[in-house]
């Protein structure tokens, strides 16, 4: 038994065995090794869905996190998260996420579980907390989470809530997500639940053509830019789920035509749920880059079966190609020859930056991602150079090795990956949640490739060399 | 001759008169709303990223490491590496042995640290894990290589015990009870800042070292949390206070510790006794002379610990420092009215607001702060308190932004801006940056609400 814990003294300094000398395999942790491949027909798939590995210093967080994120942008709903005070404090005001209207998802409210709570129960605070924040700020429903230690000491959330409904009078969700019941991907699937239990509420009339966005959470205003497009193609948008989401929306999507899904990671799961309830059909789609964003309108056209919705997709596309191609070229000619490594949260996003990438003459050397699929990574494969590392789940170790490795110039990532970006002189281009410039849709790509150049070509790496 | 340094609070025609520039109120919310506090292994880690070759280990789910790095590298803009034992549901019910197991020797295969710093929280102390007996069981079972196994360091800092200060006063406690030896030679000084910038370390160390004063600085992350271009990633980054140092802290005359309020303003309800600093404890253990003071910001309490240092090291004030301070006292002349009778909403942690709240009376702006609120509580207050200025990290942006009135950026975090790691706040340089900085936000502020749009002051 004991034994099984020892160290293995050989695996200190020697190069670890698998890969075959690929992918920096001599850096990965034995456990680790099927989660890291390279891009090529022959190649295996890798590993992921997986718990993350104790000591590896994943980039990951939790399920807490994955539920927060996604219900975060709902902007008129009180986000209470009931537990110590870390949770509430390191989310307040974490995603840039705008809404059009209210800003309460704005404030960070906690129950601050303080000792005397964690032995003598909490649920009596939760409930006291809930019905004066309600009181106070009037919100449409109330999202109530748990964190690690809340089921632990045994507060029935559940039942906390049904008297705050009894009470209030506005929907009371409990959000179980105890950090600890899995990854980041499993509090996404929490997330979905919680919204689901808002669908179905109301009935309000809308056209006929009427579709929902899943998975854009507004960064930036990027949801008004698809808005844009939709309404040009003549098309209605309902609920938007979640960027500047309502809590009334929310709970008419269930009488929209079609859900249109981004960030598939996330939002998959309550389009299956609206699918197997309401018999909604559902699309996968991406924003990012010129291709996906063009399939992402004629998709829904399709669906449609409208030629005159069809024509004017197309002519908006043509309109927003021909503006924006004399820029792109002109990146691209400074551009080409660059190398970039991609670590995102979502593979289906990274497969967009691949695609917009090329778009202007920079190639994808290494693709990554805190929570992909196995069809993601097949497609990732499918898709990059041969010899692209794939990797799932990686770490500051890893990370940085491979960029070493590969000799990439440009780095695509969120908060946690920038400094290992810059320390080794990288360029670096924030796809992340706190971004200010919108990188989705025509105008997104064109930023996009702003920031690309003025990452690449900066004249401070002249003093790192 | 002016009364300069007695600023009257009593004149300040303010409705607070009389109140030393502070009042004690309790919310009348059950909730944290837009909490002040973060959590205590945040405080942990940082600690831990002060010694020399240490990786911090966070004993919980793997959110807690990465929302603390998150937040760490928003304000430092440096890597900041922190593994997790990254519990499972099945830890939860069965005990984290093994995840704490596996996690310690994945440190160990990718980073070959010299310490690993291990930080509970709320999770792991609610299931009652016992960690060092984890450690211990750890050390019995890989005794084999013992000479290579790091050193462990543990802190108790479940977040529902205190904010990230006194998770961060604890584990400087329990590194030190850990490390520290009894010596009968005595010829150093140990110094204990508590949470400053790498930049008030890097000055504290140049204002001992001018000083001639052999000393142990802990924590030191001047180095590992403000770093130069390395080219390479550094798995760990080089600089922090060394084991050996730390071991070897009973070789100290003199204790001096900044702040005082720190585990004193919460009791453990199972452990009374970490209702101690390392300070006091090293001279209750060890009869080593503690001088603990408030955080040395401003001219009064510069000036005592000044003398502090003259006593322990019988040196008279050097050179440039004497300079420092009467270029700082030539400041305050020329800018004395600029700041005269204005108010300042202070908030962070405890011991930074009595040293900052000190400061802003020692040069005639009314402080105001209200012990353990949320910001949302300061929001509702400063409508009757009526602030010129904030003076407190990045997260009061949004009162101040609200109120329209400067922000004066100070401590820990500033999320919104750069150069945080480079910011000093102590001693005669400290002060002089945050005085000129508070004066100059005053007249910018006047100057982009006048309507004439002067060229001189």
């Amino acid at each position: 038994m004991i034994e099984r814990h020892k160290i293995d003294e050989t695996n200190f300094n020697s190069p670890f065995r698998g890969l075959g000398g690929k992918a920096g395999s001599s850096i990965l942790l034995d456990e680790r090794q099927k989660q890291v491949s390279v891009a090529g027909a022959n190649e295996r798939t890798i590993d992921c869905n997986k718990a993350s590995l104790a000591g590896s210093v994943s980039q990951r967080a939790c399920v807490f996190c994955g539920s927060r994120v996604v219900l975060y942008p709902i902007s008129d709903a009180l986000h209470l998260i009931h537990g110590p005070i870390g949770c509430a404090a390191y989310t307040w005001d974490i995603r840039g996420s705008l809404s059009s209207g209210p800003e309460l998802h704005r404030l960070s409210f906690s129950t601050d579980l303080q000792e005397r709570d964690v032995i003598f129960g909490g649920e009596k605070k939760l409930f006291q907390a809930a019905l004066e924040l309600i009181n106070a700020h009037k919100p449409k429903a109330a999202f109530i989470y748990s964190t690690c230690i809340v089921g632990v000491i045994g507060d029935d959330v559940e039942r906390a809530c049904r008297m705050l409904e009894e009470e209030t009078g506005i929907p009371v969700i409990a959000v179980e997500a105890p950090g600890f019941q899995g990854s980041k991907k499993d509090g996404y699937k929490v997330a979905c639940e919680s919204i689901f239990k808002l669908v179905g509420r109301v009935n309000n009339p809308i056209p006929a053509k009427s579709i929902n966005i899943l998975g854009d959470f507004n960064l930036a205003g990027e949801l008004w830019i698809l808005l844009e497009y939709y309404k040009k193609m003549g098309v209605h948008v309902n609920a938007t789920i979640t960027g500047d989401g309502r809590v009334e929306a929310i709970s008419n999507a269930h009488n929209a035509a079609l859900n249109v899904v981004q960030c598939s990671g996330s939002m998959n799961y309550l389009a299956k749920l609206m699918k197997d309830t309401y018999n909604i059909p559902s699309m996968r789609v991406s924003y990012f880059g010129i291709e996906d964003m063009s399939d992402a309108l004629y998709d829904v056209a399709r669906f449609f079966k409208d030629d005159d919705m069809m024509d004017k997709a197309r002519e908006l596309v043509k309109e927003e190609i021909s503006r924006m191609m004399p820029a792109l070229a002109w990146y691209k000619e400074r551009l080409t020859g660059k190398k970039a490594a991609i670590y995102v949260g979502g593979a289906f996003k990274a497969i967009s930056l691949v695609k917009a990438l090329r778009l202007i003459g920079v190639q994808t050397v290494i693709v990554g991602s805190q929570t992909g699929t196995p069809e993601d990574y097949e497609l990732i494969k499918k898709l990059c150079d041969e010899g692209t590392i794939i990797v799932d789940d990686s770490n500051p170790v890893e990370l940085s090795h491979f960029v070493k490795e590969k000799q990439a110039d440009i780095f695509i990532g969120g908060v946690k990956e920038r400094p290992i970006a810059h320390k080794i002189g990288l360029g670096f281009c924030d796809h992340n949640h706190e971004r200010k410039e919108p990188l989705a849709g025509y105008e997104g790509m064109i930023n996009f490739a702003k920031e690309i150049y003025a990452t690449a070509m900066s004249p401070v790496w002249k003093f790192t060399k | 001759m002016i009364e300069g340094n007695k600023s009257d609070t009593t004149n300040f025609n303010s409705p607070f008169r009389g109140t030393g520039g502070s009042i004690v109120e309790k919310s009348s919310f059950v909730s944290t709303r837009n909490s002040c506090k973060l959590c205590a292994p945040l405080g942990a880690s940082l600690v831990f990223k002060g010694i020399e070759g240490c990786v911090p280990l966070i004993h919980g789910s793997q959110g807690c490491a990465t929302y603390i790095r998150r937040y760490m590298i928003s304000h430092y803009k440096e890597p900041v590496d922190i593994a997790s034992s990254n519990f499972s549901e099945e830890s939860t019910i069965y005990g984290g042995s093994r995840n704490f197991i596996t996690g310690i020797n994945n440190i160990i295969k990718q980073y070959k640290p010299k310490v690993i710093g291990i930080a509970s929280t709320c999770l792991s102390e609610t299931i009652g894990e016992d960690i060092p007996g984890h450690i211990h069981n750890y050390k019995e079972e890989n005794v084999n290589i013992g000479a290579k196994l790091p050193t462990f360091i543990h802190a108790s800092t479940p977040s529902y015990c205190g904010s990230h200060a006194e998770g961060f006063h604890n584990t400087v406690l329990a590194t030190v009870k850990s490390l520290a030896e009894f010596e009968n030679v005595r010829n150093k000084i140990t110094i204990l800042p508590g949470m400053v910038s790498p930049a008030d370390i890097r000055y504290l160390k140049e204002l001992l070292e001018d000083f001639d004063i052999k000393y142990t600085l802990f924590p030191d992350y001047s180095e590992t949390l403000d770093n130069e271009y390395t080219a390479e990633y550094q798995l760990i980054p080089t600089g922090g206070t060394t084991v050996h140092d730390i071991q070897r802290i009973g070789n100290s005359k003199a204790t001096i510790e900044f702040g005082s309020s720190f585990n004193k303003s919460f009791s453990r309800l199972k452990d009374k006794s970490s209702v101690q600093t390392a300070g006091e404890w090293l001279e209750s253990s060890f009869y080593i002379k503690n001088y603990q003071m408030p955080l040395p910001i401003g001219i009064n309490t510069t000036d005592k610990f000044i003398e502090v240092l003259k006593t322990v090291s019988g040196v008279e004030l050097p050179e440039s420092h004497r300079k420092e301070r009467g270029r700082l006292v030539d400041a305050y002349i020329d800018a004395h009215k600029y700041v005269f009778g204005k108010k300042a909403l202070l908030y962070g942690e405890e011991d930074f607001v009595t040293a900052m709240a000190d400061w802003c009376k020692e040069i005639g702006v009314e402080p105001f702060f209200i012990k353990g609120a949320d910001f949302e509580t300061l929001k509702e207050k400063a409508d009757e308190f009526q602030p010129d200025f904030l003076l407190g990290n990045s997260k009061g942006y949004y009162i101040a932004r609200e109120r329209k009135i400067p922000l004066v950026r100070v401590g820990f975090p500033i999320h919104d801006r750069f150069g945080a790691n480079r910011m000093h706040h102590i001693g005669y340089r400290g002060t002089q940056e945050l005085f000129d900085r508070v004066v100059n936000a005053l007249i910018e502020y006047k100057q982009e609400n006048s309507p004439i749009g002067y060229k001189y002051l």
